[in-house]
């Protein structure tokens, strides 16, 4: 490559690159703004015009000018006290119940929370920002490559099957044939029949069908017996029918609004009742699901929930290494609880179900200082990206001890 | 000085060689577990299993497989309702606390999860105790969940409520106190000042109480020399150190916190300009203690000449010093008048301690220390430590009006004299003459059983309170559990029955407000965030108490005799149980002593030519008695003990502790005698010794393993030959090849792991860890090892995943017989933390026919309890003998009723780490789990992990600073920076030779002794 063309690349190379870094800002805006919209107005308002606790946020960049909303946003008790009338109507009109002031919010994140609004009313079928790094996919399609795998060896081996009792009947026959029994008058099926009974009484036969019938006994018993403890597909009954589809699916609530925990410990958490009460103190009172939680309250009791992800206890797993650290998103293990009425357990939860995801994801290592020696060390005589399985994520002791 | 010359062995038997010893010297794993061994659990437990059993195990097997397989178990998963802002499941919250317990004190910082806690770690921001902790303190979250304290209060033996308790009690206080009648508080040592307070507005409610304080193990004679105060004394300012008969560094008035200052002037550095001086430590004592192990020279005396070594040590010193000698028989002991010439020449960087508590003897000793300006330096009576309260007189003046009839009412705050005063009999003889008597223990012991009221104080993890360990010093106690039982602390208690509000907490916050934060720069939520409250300069004075040396002499004179010729009892307390308050804890009672390395019981320890002299052998059942008192127990044969003395150690004996303690050992109170006013925890009258005929085992670990003669084990040198080359005790192994000799490191088969990551690694040394074992406490509660109990422990099956080796040694020759026995009446002591030492070239790992063993990227050898089957090769292969099978299943198991077995016990368990179950293998991890969640904080804060922020619970939990841990891929780590000094210098892998490549380093020890003389 001369000089010229060199210059050239470069040139090209650092336009697209600023072209990028343009449209990563946007998209970062609204992803930020994303983040901030469910993690502290979802519970309340939601993106669309649907009316929740609070109104539908579809259009207010252009409703209210943004010094208004700031000024609401940081505390709205003060734009009502003051006498704004449209904000008292609003209060009026949602029956005076006051909202929640965020005075840490900066303008800046208000307005990406805002252009999230925005670009989500845009294009409601785009894809939420940020989406799952390129490794989240592939376990999922090793095992449906693999199911598929077995279907067509077991198919190809009931062909051969069929085709090698076909040829053999055709080799007796044509044997016969050739021996001189031209006697043979019979019609061409009962031969075929005749020649399948030889063959059934050839010694040779039975003993290949028996190990054939073993062997497939075999395998079906050490398959089940890999069966024997793994819950995939459990969906227990809850005492309060709670549903995942609406709160996470239908309102979008962040898993992390109620699962305090799982991006911070080891437990993801099932949240404590007062958490319900943030919405439930206000919305569907009267529905008996809702009532249980108000009784465990007066009672002092508290709900009984199942358990449905059960890891045996010499399994030590902690989510915030994943979600936290790996950037991994809830779906890739949990499956797709937004559209699940009654949680089940979509993964298997199995050892190998682990070690393959550790075999086959790269490490979220950008941006994280913990990993830079450890990439510089892995770059120079690898060329593929540092997996999980190369810093040690296949040792037995990270996570059993 | 070369290594081979010396000898090294673990316990008599091997010195001897018994048959029993050579028997089991191959036989690691001791006797299979025979069926009479397992406790009729045959059929669940796999052991003495017979074909019939095996085929009935079969088919459960299967069919719970099948059911299982139909039917997945629910499991439930309860939140809170209300949780707790602070509160996040799975994460741990941390909160300052003070551990007190009588006059002992640590400020400590309390582990919780989910509401409860788990771990007591060491404060560093304490002055006082500056985060080191005993293994009593660490022990103590244990004592919390013991099931067997008392579950509220109780009037006679029958359970109350607690209004009811109240208004009875009141009522029976009011009509004694109306009549005029006399009403005492006693207790031990008390180091809240709010709970003095408390107890002064009892005492304004109720004028005729006086507070009875006295000590289990007191320091009344030291108080008395000091004009009623106990100095600061600061071990860390010594060049020479003399002790009669303390055991500074294990059981003397603050032991941790003297090992630590004692640790600083006995680290030395083998870089150039590295630290080349220490401190010469002399111990004239009795007994073999762990302070005596630890000395550089010692010497033995018995209890009745002990008051005339203080005098004739005076009489050295003054000799040198030119002052007058006293009047006093003098006692010819080895090193007596080499350690006051050490002492003189060092003046101003001297000092001498006793332990005895005659206060005659301690007056005496306070003359020698200003004789070798002590005061102002090594010691402070600027700062009076707290420590020590108790009076001897006072309490022995209780008992005798008590038995007069002359006490109308007495609360026994927390104290329990019946079983640990000497006068103990006494008091439980005169308790029925007393009309009202009240305990608050936490359980109904010796004393509270007799009482006719209990009104059980909460545990110091569920109470608030304060502590002023040393004047001026300041910490707070805050809860950390709400109460387990429906206990009531007893300062409430007071308050209440003195009429006044029983919300203590309240009480405590406006004391400090008012009398000690008094406005100041520190809030109250500031010193509770703390857990300490403290001066920023301390007051040193030079000031010298006023003594009558001599007058103290002719007491002495009086009491003690040079030439006693009758076997005399001295009564000492074990470093592991203490004075017995926390008998029902096992982790104590499985606590091997440093020295004798025995748990779970005490026993007469003798000298091997007092032994042959009675005709006795180790683990025969002898009589002891003396004063009218006579008790059953084992001898234990104790190298370097007096001749003709019987050690027999206080805290064994409690009847009314709990399944724990009960029966284990014999009560040794009643052996102290009074001597000038106090208790003094000798016996030398009319002492005898009678053989029953019968014999017990001593449960001892230490003999259980044997070296192998190998020759790298211990190394050690002396200071005038490490000065002049750091490398001098070492052994370097060499092995003859074709080409020549070679070093034994050099050659290997293996490739060797490459750490792109971490390498964990680890630095003892020996010269600063003095055996104390509070590490095996810490590692215990960390990795939640079980307790196995006494028998398990003879079958040599103790699960410690740390132990301290403890080898005894002399310079004879390894030829000279004769020579080896003289020495072996005082032989030179090495501990060894001896741990996985998680090998590069691990020979376990290559046996696991399970890959159940393997190792890590960061240089640990990972066990996995899940892959194990449980063949033991990898036991078998290890040089170390470090790893540890469960016979049994030691939790849930009601066979091994140590706290494992209940749900309130198990409460202790630390959630992060597995529970083993029977049949497989375990061993130290190198705390995995604490440097996976370090690595995580790290990871989450994208950054490299900080040294220092990731700590093994043994390396913290070290009073000495012994243990350094760390990453040794970081150039900027601790470790990193000593190994790179001490490579070329102390630093050596046990038993190099076989070239495993432990990634645990030792450091050589150094001894403070003249070099020998080429002879």
């Amino acid at each position: 490559m001369n000089r010229k063309n060199f210059t050239l690349v470069k040139f090209l190379f650092s336009f697209l690159f600023l072209f990028a870094s343009t449209y990563a800002t946007l998209a970062q805006d609204a992803a930020e703004g994303e983040t901030l919209f469910k993690n502290n107005c979802a519970a309340c308002h939601s993106s669309t015009d649907e009316v929740l606790v609070g109104p539908g946020l579809k259009g207010v960049g252009e409703r209210r000018p943004i010094e208004w909303i700031v000024k609401w946003v940081h505390n709205p008790q003060a734009v009502i006290a003051s006498g704004d009338k449209y904000a008292n109507e609003l209060y009026n009109k949602f029956n005076k119940a006051a909202m929640t002031p965020y005075p840490n919010f900066s303008e800046g994140q208000i307005k990406s929370i805002i252009a999230y609004i925005d670009a989500s009313n845009a294009a409601p079928a785009a894809p939420a920002a940020g989406a799952a790094p390129a490794g989240a996919a592939a376990p999922a399609a090793a095992a449906s490559s693999g199911g598929m795998m077995e279907v067509l060896l077991v198919g190809l081996l009931v062909i051969m099957v069929f085709v090698l009792i076909a040829l053999l009947s055709i080799v007796s026959t044509l044997s016969k044939l050739s021996a001189g029994e031209a006697d043979s008058e019979a019609p061409l099926m009962k031969r075929i029949a005749e020649n399948a009974k030889k063959l059934a009484a050839n010694s040779a036969v039975k003993t290949g069908i028996i190990i054939f019938a073993l062997l497939l006994g075999g395998k079906a018993t050490i398959d089940a017996a890999y069966g024997v403890g793994i819950h995939q597909g459990y969906a227990p009954e809850q005492p309060i029918k709670f549903s995942h589809k609406l709160h996470a699916g239908q309102y979008q609530i962040n898993c992390n609004y109620c699962h305090t925990g799982v991006y911070e410990g080891k437990g993801a958490n099932v949240p404590s009742a007062n958490i319900c009460m943030n919405c439930h103190n206000a919305i569907k009172r009267e529905s008996p699901e809702i009532q249980k939680i108000y009784q465990a309250l007066e009672k002092d009791e508290p709900i009984q929930w199942v358990r449905v992800h059960n890891l045996p206890d010499l399994a030590y797993f902690n989510h915030s290494q994943h979600t936290n650290v790996g950037n991994l998103e809830c779906k890739n293990c949990h499956g797709d609880i937004e559209k699940m009425e009654v949680v089940e357990q979509r993964s298997s939860l199995t050892m190998g179900w682990c070690i393959d995801c550790h075999r086959n994801t790269d490490v979220n290592a950008k941006g994280n200082a913990y990993y830079d020696k450890l990439v510089e060390v892995h770059n120079k005589d690898s060329k593929t990206p540092l997996k999980v399985q190369n810093i040690g994520g296949l040792e037995c002791s990270k996570c059993h001890y | 000085m070369e290594n081979s010359n010396k000898r090294y062995w673990k316990g008599i038997e091997e010195l001897t060689n018994e048959p029993s010893f050579v028997k089991n010297i191959h036989n690691e794993f001791g006797n299979m577990p025979s069926e009479s061994d397992s406790k009729g659990e045959a059929l669940v437990d796999g052991s003495g299993t017979h074909r019939r059993d095996f085929l009935k195990m079969l088919g459960f097997g299967v069919a719970a497989v099948s059911l299982a397989a139909c039917e997945a178990p629910i499991k439930k998963t309860i939140p809170y309702l209300n949780k707790p802002v602070d509160v996040e499941p799975t994460i741990a919250n941390w909160y300052a606390s003070t551990y007190t317990d009588g006059g002992e004190y640590a400020s400590i910082l309390v582990k919780t999860r989910e509401g409860r806690p788990i771990k007591i770690e060491g404060n560093k921001l304490s002055a006082v105790s500056k985060g080191v902790l005993s293994g009593r303190a660490h022990a103590s979250v244990l004592s919390l969940y013991d099931n067997e304290k008392l579950k509220g209060p109780q009037i006679g033996a029958k359970a109350a409520d607690w209004a009811q308790l109240d208004k009875e009690f009141t009522a029976k206080l009011a009509a004694a106190a109306a009549k005029g009648g006399q009403i005492r508080i006693v207790s031990n040592t008390i180091l809240s000042p709010s709970t003095k307070k408390v107890i002064a507005e009892f005492t304004a409610k109720y004028p005729t109480t006086q507070h009875v304080v006295y000590d289990a193990n007191p320091a009344y004679g030291l108080t008395q020399a000091h004009g009623g105060i106990l100095p600061s004394i600061d071990f860390s300012k010594a060049k020479t150190i003399v002790s009669v008969g303390a055991d500074f560094l294990g059981t003397w008035v603050a032991p941790t916190e003297f090992a630590a200052q004692w640790a600083e002037t006995r680290r030395v550095g083998s870089a150039k300009d590295g630290k080349k001086d220490m401190s010469r430590h002399y111990q004239f004592e009795t007994i073999l203690s762990n302070t005596g192990a630890n000395a550089d020279y010692r010497s033995a005396y018995k209890p009745s000449q002990e008051g005339l070594v203080v005098v004739s040590l005076y009489n050295a010193v003054a000799k040198l010093t030119g002052a007058a000698a006293l009047a006093g028989a003098a006692v010819k002991l080895d090193h007596l008048d080499k350690a006051a010439k050490d002492l003189v020449a060092s003046k101003g960087a001297s000092i001498v301690v006793a332990g005895s508590n005659d206060p005659e003897v301690q007056k005496v000793v306070v003359a020698i220390n200003a004789l070798v300006g002590a005061y102002g330096s090594t010691i402070n009576t600027g700062v009076a430590v707290n420590y020590r309260q108790g009076n001897d007189m006072a309490m022995a003046n209780f008992i005798k009006e008590a038995g007069a009839g002359k006490i109308a009412a007495v609360i026994f705050y927390n104290a329990n004299p019946v079983y640990n005063h000497p006068m103990g009999a006494a008091l439980a003889a005169a308790l029925p003459k007393v009309e009202v008597s009240l305990a608050t223990n936490e359980r109904a012991d010796e004393t509270a059983s007799l009482c006719q009221f209990i009104a059980p104080d909460s545990h110091y993890l569920e109470s608030w309170n304060d502590a002023e360990p040393k004047t001026g010093f300041y910490s707070l106690t805050q809860p950390t559990i709400s109460t387990i039982f429906k206990t009531r602390q007893a300062q409430s208690s007071l308050l209440t029955w003195a009429g006044l509000n029983g919300d203590y907490a309240t009480y405590l916050e406006r004391n400090w407000e008012s009398n000690i934060l008094k406005a100041g720069a520190v809030q109250w939520k500031n010193a509770l965030h703390d857990g300490v409250f403290q001066p920023n300069a301390v007051s040193i004075s030079t000031a010298v108490p006023s003594v009558d040396a001599n007058a103290a002499a002719a007491a002495i004179s009086k009491a003690y005799t040079a030439n006693s010729t009758g076997l005399e009892i001295s009564v000492y307390e074990k470093v592991g149980l203490g004075t017995g308050s926390q008998a029902n804890n096992p982790w104590l009672q499985e606590f091997p002593e440093p020295v004798s390395k025995a748990c779970w019981d005490n026993y007469a320890s003798i000298s091997q030519p007092t032994a042959t002299k009675l005709n006795l052998k180790q683990g025969d059942l002898v009589k002891v008695s003396a004063k009218g008192y006579e008790v059953t127990l084992p001898v234990l044969v104790q190298p370097g003990q007096a001749q003709d003395t019987v050690a027999i150690a206080i805290g064994y004996g409690r009847t009314k502790a709990g399944k724990s303690a009960d029966g284990v050992g014999v009560n040794a109170y009643p052996f102290i005698s009074e001597i000038n006013g106090a208790c003094v925890g000798t016996c030398t009258q009319g002492v005898s010794v009678s053989p029953t005929g019968d014999t017990k085992d001593i449960a001892q670990t230490q003999t259980h393993h044997t070296v192998m003669a190998r020759q790298a084990v211990v190394q050690e040198t002396v200071l005038g030959e490490f000065v002049k080359n750091p490398q001098s005790g070492r052994f370097n192994p060499t092995v003859a090849t074709s080409e020549g000799k070679k070093d034994a490191t050099d050659l290997t088969l293996w490739n060797g792991h490459q750490y792109n990551n971490h390498a964990w690694g680890m630095v003892i040394d020996l010269n600063t860890c003095t055996g104390c074992s509070a590490c095996v406490v810490s590692c215990s509660a960390e990795n939640n090892v079980p307790v196995v109990g006494r028998q398990e422990v003879i079958n040599r099956r103790e699960m410690h995943w740390m132990r301290i080796d403890r080898y005894y040694s002399s310079d004879a020759e390894v030829e000279d017989l004769k020579g080896l026995e003289v020495a072996s009446d005082n032989p030179e002591v090495v501990f060894q933390p001896m741990l996985c030492q998680h090998c590069n070239n691990a020979p376990c790992e290559t046996v696991c026919p399970v890959l159940a063993t393997t190792h890590s990227t960061e240089g640990l050898n990972q066990m996995t309890y899940n892959r194990c089957i449980g063949t033991r090769y990898c036991a078998n292969n290890c040089p170390y003998k470090v790893r540890r099978f469960n016979w049994f299943r030691y939790y849930q198991t009601d066979e091994y009723d140590f706290h494992f077995n209940n749900d309130l016990g198990r409460m202790v368990i630390n959630p992060d780490v597995t529970v083993r179950s029977r049949g497989v293998m375990e061993k130290c991890s190198m705390c995995v789990q604490r440097i996976q969640e370090g690595k995580l904080t790290a990871k989450k804060e994208k950054r490299r992990p900080v040294d220092g922020e990731i700590q093994v619970a043994c390396a913290q939990s070290c009073p000495t600073n012994a243990i350094t841990f760390g990453d040794m891929n970081d150039p900027a780590s601790e470790i990193s920076k000593l190994l790179a000094v001490e490579k070329e210098g102390r630093a050596y892998g046990v038993i190099e030779e076989i070239n495993v490549k432990p990634n645990i380093s030792y450091l050589m020890k150094v001894r403070n002794k003249d070099v020998k003389k080429e002879a």
